[in-house]
């Protein structure tokens, strides 16, 4: 009975795609760092919720958009499963950087049109 | 890791969590969490991680396909609970869709898949027209011309089936072979090469070049055992020397399935021959040049012809005009209306089969409404029940498909055995087009069969569901009323299989009920042909005759022998033209025309042919003085109306004159055919060199066939016969058609009338059921018992009268489309219709008593205590 994930993720997933994505322009990364980046990033205005995290990054690998891969982490001695943004995915970064920002316009044109006109 | 290695999908989402929640738990342990507290900072911080795993294994959406597989689990687990349902349920599915395969396969093997040549949309079949034959077949002169002046075709052949040869190499046994002459170029028209050897060139195909030969792919391997090193060597045909060039494809048969070697044309028969005009007897085979459309080329060689035509206006039996068809429709246009009513038969068959599951599934969604009802309740979803119904028709219907498959299988080669005379019956075969249409089938069936127990299962209100099965004094109303629909339907759609059927009987009664005109019983005959090279001048022939007659009369047991180019029943063989020299004269180009046999004196005699006046051939009758013609009775009717046609004089094309010395009662020339003139020349004449022998005898015919064979061997080694068969045989071949599909369609009709049956009787006895309570009370209350007997019978027989007057209407319609396939039989038959309405209502009456029956024997004080 795993049918809850789209109603309640339907608005964020959307983001948090992009800023999974966008997150991963730095380089490879693991779920966990990944997580910590954006919360510390919004300063932790953004509170990562890990149930909708590795939903999202297996979504994003089954999409093509990130490959993943078992690796060592130069500080832990230990194996991490880093994600890795593909050439799909940086392509799919542009997209949907530039559809949030049409929607951040949008909402702005609507929610203060004085300081449109001005 | 691909994406369809989902096993090691659930360990990787495990290993992954573990790593980062280890990663956590330190991190909050560096932050100077203890360590204990810090297990539990990382847990809360990362929320619950079998939820997390759930969602994650949710993205990779194998959850509907093993959702799915639960369900295909659970279904297989009902239906096994009910083994018998199930089996019977198969049982119905399997022939159903069995005969619907096998008849499909047929249909689209032989009338729908593209013949196996080159391009063969453009493949045309040729054919002159004219006042009394529409489509005749073609004249070689004629051809001549089409191919020296057309411009629309890229290839032009011309081939005739007709001439057996006498075939015979070294000391091995002669025997009969079926040739089919045809032009050099073919096989190149029709885009076919030799599988070995080469094929035939214009060098072969002239009178001077040296006989050459192409071998069918069976008679190579039967009689030359498939040894290649055949190329090259020299065979006799009609005592001949011929070369062996090639052997054809095995899969190579075209129309005629018997043909065994090819000959050219132009090198068995004389230039003479070749250039005639009126002479027909060709079929002529075309390839369109691309572009030219099939209208353009008709209006082409239908000019030429007319050219021809108006040229030669004093002959008679000149075409003015042609046309073509598409090669398919030539090949298999005669079958084509017997196949698609077979097909649509087994159709309304599978139809029926379906109804009856649907049936079989309602009764037992009604059996399962408390289940259903109370899973509602808690809350199961409606489309989750549905899902669940469909999938468990599904899995009936794929394993009957599969059976059917089978069962296919097996018909199919009983089919090709059975009617190997049919064209193209050697690509009959599943293939995977028809396993497609079958899984499509599958699903079609499948959705219809249940669909309809599902729309019963949502019209019951919920409440009252729960109720009714709680106390079952009331009787499931619309659960029922759809029972009975689906009842009807079967019945109705019976009645169009019993209707058709049975006009077909009817139709195949007429047709064996006709006379041919001669006597059919304790007749033997068998043909043969004297080859043109020791048999050469009329004396060498009729001595043959002659010595043959006498030798075969002293056999004992033979009552009488006769001689005659062809007996009733077996085909129109040739016609003639004639003038009456009494009568005067006719319109230029016009002639009397009627149906040639060569006779001997005895032939009328030996087959029973009775003569209405005059008398036989007289003994001087013989070679040039052979002056005689003896005519049939519809020949008299037709062109001496009202007058004594003994002593008149017929004329024929050579100019020659004949005396009408006898009247012969009428024969048919086919068992199916009307009436048509036809005159016996003597054939001692000796202008003939093919002869059937028809032998009567006391009993037995049949034992008589080594003997005579014998005879002839001994006259004459290499001479060898064919069609040995008595006169019922060739009466069977001749009605083979309407006694298949009277009897296949008769089967198809019975199988449906049982499985309609078993739905009256299965409705019956479930409304039984459930108003044994009513009735308990009812007969507690006094009813009489023959009251109940009559009220349930009443109840079963509703749908089926119903089902009886639809079905009718639409048996109405079903007649006139099959009228076309019917002999001397009206579509709208009385008897039939009467006959197939008084069965279906005996066997309805049956199913429905014994449920009646039991209803009105039932102990009220038994059924009131078990409430």
């Amino acid at each position: 009975m795993a049918k809850q994930t789209p109603e309640r993720a339907n608005l964020l997933q959307g983001t948090l795609d992009m800023l999974i994505l966008r997150t991963l322009l730095y380089g490879p990364a693991h779920g966990h760092q990944i997580g910590k980046h954006i919360q510390r990033t919004t300063n932790d205005f953004l509170q990562m919720q890990h149930g909708s995290l590795y939903p999202a990054l297996h979504r994003l690998e089954r999409r093509g958009w990130v490959t993943s891969k078992w690796e060592t982490a130069p500080d832990r001695n230990r194996e991490f499963k880093y994600y890795r943004l593909t050439d799909k995915g940086r392509k799919q970064l542009v997209v949907e950087e530039s559809q949030w920002k049409q929607m951040a316009d949008a909402v702005a044109r609507v929610m203060w049109p004085a300081a449109e006109e001005s | 890791m691909k994406w369809w290695q989902f096993w090691k999908r659930d360990a990787d989402v495990e290993r992954e969590l573990q790593s980062d929640l280890q990663l956590e738990e330190e991190e909050q342990r560096e932050h100077g969490i203890a360590p204990e507290e810090a297990r539990y900072a990382a847990l809360r911080a990362f929320g619950n991680p079998s939820v997390i795993r759930e969602q994650t294994h949710a993205v990779w959406s194998w959850d509907r396909l093993e959702t799915l597989l639960r369900d295909l689990r659970i279904s297989i687990r009902t239906l096994a609970r009910q083994p018998g349902f199930s089996a019977m349920a198969m049982l119905v599915i399997a022939v159903g869709m069995g005969a619907t395969i096998s008849l499909f396969t047929v249909v689209w093997s032989v009338l729908l898949k593209p013949l196996p040549f080159d391009h063969p949309e453009q493949l045309v079949r040729l054919y002159e027209s004219g006042d009394k034959f529409k489509n005749n077949v073609v004249a070689p002169g004629i051809y001549g011309a089409w191919k020296r002046e057309s411009r629309s075709f890229s290839d032009l052949a011309l081939y005739k089936e007709w001439p057996q040869y006498n075939l015979s190499e070294g000391g091995a046994l002669p025997e009969q072979v079926q040739a089919m002459i045809c032009s050099w170029d073919l096989f190149a028209t029709l885009g076919v090469q030799p599988s070995i050897g080469r094929s035939f060139t214009a060098e072969d195909d002239q009178p001077s070049a040296n006989g050459t030969v192409i071998l069918s792919w069976s008679l190579w391997k039967r009689r030359f055992g498939g040894d290649a090193s055949v190329i090259g060597r020299k065979i006799n045909l009609d005592a001949k020397p011929y070369t062996v060039i090639g052997v054809m494809p095995r899969w190579f048969s075209f129309r005629e399935q018997k043909v065994q070697i090819f000959l050219p044309v132009y090198h068995e028969k004389t230039p003479e021959e070749m250039a005639q005009i009126g002479n027909h007897g060709f079929v002529v085979i075309g390839r369109l040049k691309p572009g030219v459309t099939r209208e353009q080329a008709s209006q082409e060689v239908s000019a030429i012809v007319r050219r021809i035509h108006d040229a030669h206006l004093d002959l008679p039996f000149m075409s003015s005009g042609a046309g073509m068809w598409p090669l398919i429709d030539y090949l298999v246009g005669q079958i084509k209306p017997a196949l698609y009513m077979l097909l649509a038969a087994t159709g309304c068959m599978l139809l029926i089969a379906c109804l009856n599951v649907a049936n079989l599934l309602t009764a037992r969604s009604a059996a399962r409404s408390r289940e259903i009802a109370i899973r509602k309740a808690l809350g199961g979803g409606r489309f989750r029940l549905i899902r669940e119904q469909l999938i468990e028709t599904f899995v009936l219907f794929s394993v009957g498909g599969a059976a059917g498959l089978a069962l296919a299988y097996a018909a199919l080669r009983w089919f090709v055995i059975t009617r190997s005379d049919m064209v193209r019956a050697e690509s009959v075969g599943i293939d995977a087009v028809v396993v497609a249409t079958v899984a499509g089938l599958v699903l079609i069936c499948a959705l219809f069969a249940g669909l309809i127990p599902v729309l019963a299962i949502r019209s019951g209100n919920l409440v009252a569901a729960l109720q009714e099965s709680s106390r079952s004094s009331t009787s499931g109303g619309s659960r029922t009323g759809v029972r009975k629909v689906l009842v009807g339907a079967e019945v109705a759609f019976t009645v169009v299989l019993l209707v058709s059927a049975g006009l077909l009987l009817k139709s195949y009664m007429r047709l064996r009920g006709n006379d041919l005109g001669c006597a059919t019983n304790n007749i033997l005959t068998m043909h043969f042909t004297l080859p043109q090279v020791q048999y050469s001048k009329p004396a060498q022939r009729v001595a043959f005759f002659d010595d043959l007659l006498a030798r075969v009369r002293a056999l004992p047991g033979v009552d009488a022998a006769g001689l005659v180019r062809a007996v009733p029943g077996e085909g129109y063989f040739g016609d003639g033209a004639v003038t009456i020299a009494e009568h005067p004269p006719m319109p230029q180009g016009q002639r009397l025309l009627a149906i040639v046999r060569w006779a001997d004196p005895g032939y009328f005699a030996a087959i029973k042919i009775p003569f209405l006046s005059g008398r036989t051939f007289g003994s001087d009758q013989r070679f040039d003085g052979a002056n005689e013609v003896i005519i049939s009775a519809e020949f008299a009717q037709q062109y001496f109306p009202n007058e004594d046609p003994i002593g008149k004089h017929l004329i024929n094309l050579e100019r020659r004159s004949y005396e009408v010395v006898g009247v012969v009662g009428d024969t048919r020339y086919e068992l199916a055919e009307d009436l048509e003139p036809t005159m016996y020349f003597p054939i001692a004449a000796g202008t003939e060199s093919n002869a059937a022998l028809v032998v009567r005898a006391a009993r037995g015919p049949e034992s008589f066939a080594l003997p005579i064979q014998k005879i002839i061997q001994q006259m004459d080694r290499e001479l060898a016969v064919s069609d040995v068969l008595t006169m019922n045989q060739i009466i069977n071949q001749s009605s083979l058609d309407a006694n298949f599909e009277a009897k296949l369609l008769a089967i198809f009709a019975g199988i449906s009338l049982l499985l309609a049956a078993v739905g009256l009787f299965g409705v019956l006895a479930y409304l039984a059921a459930q108003r044994r309570t009513e009735i308990g009370i009812r007969l507690a209350l006094g009813a009489q018992r023959e009251h109940v007997l009559r009220l349930m019978l009443l109840d079963g027989l509703a749908p089926a009268l119903g089902g009886a007057a639809a079905g009718s209407l639409l048996a109405i319609a079903a007649a006139q489309l099959i009228r076309s396939s019917l002999y001397a039989t009206k579509a709208l038959d009385p008897a039939v219709f009467a006959a197939v309405i008084g069965l279906l209502f005996l066997v309805a009456t049956t199913a429905c008593l014994l449920p009646a029956w039991r209803a009105s024997r039932l102990q009220p004080a038994t059924v009131l205590r078990s409430e």
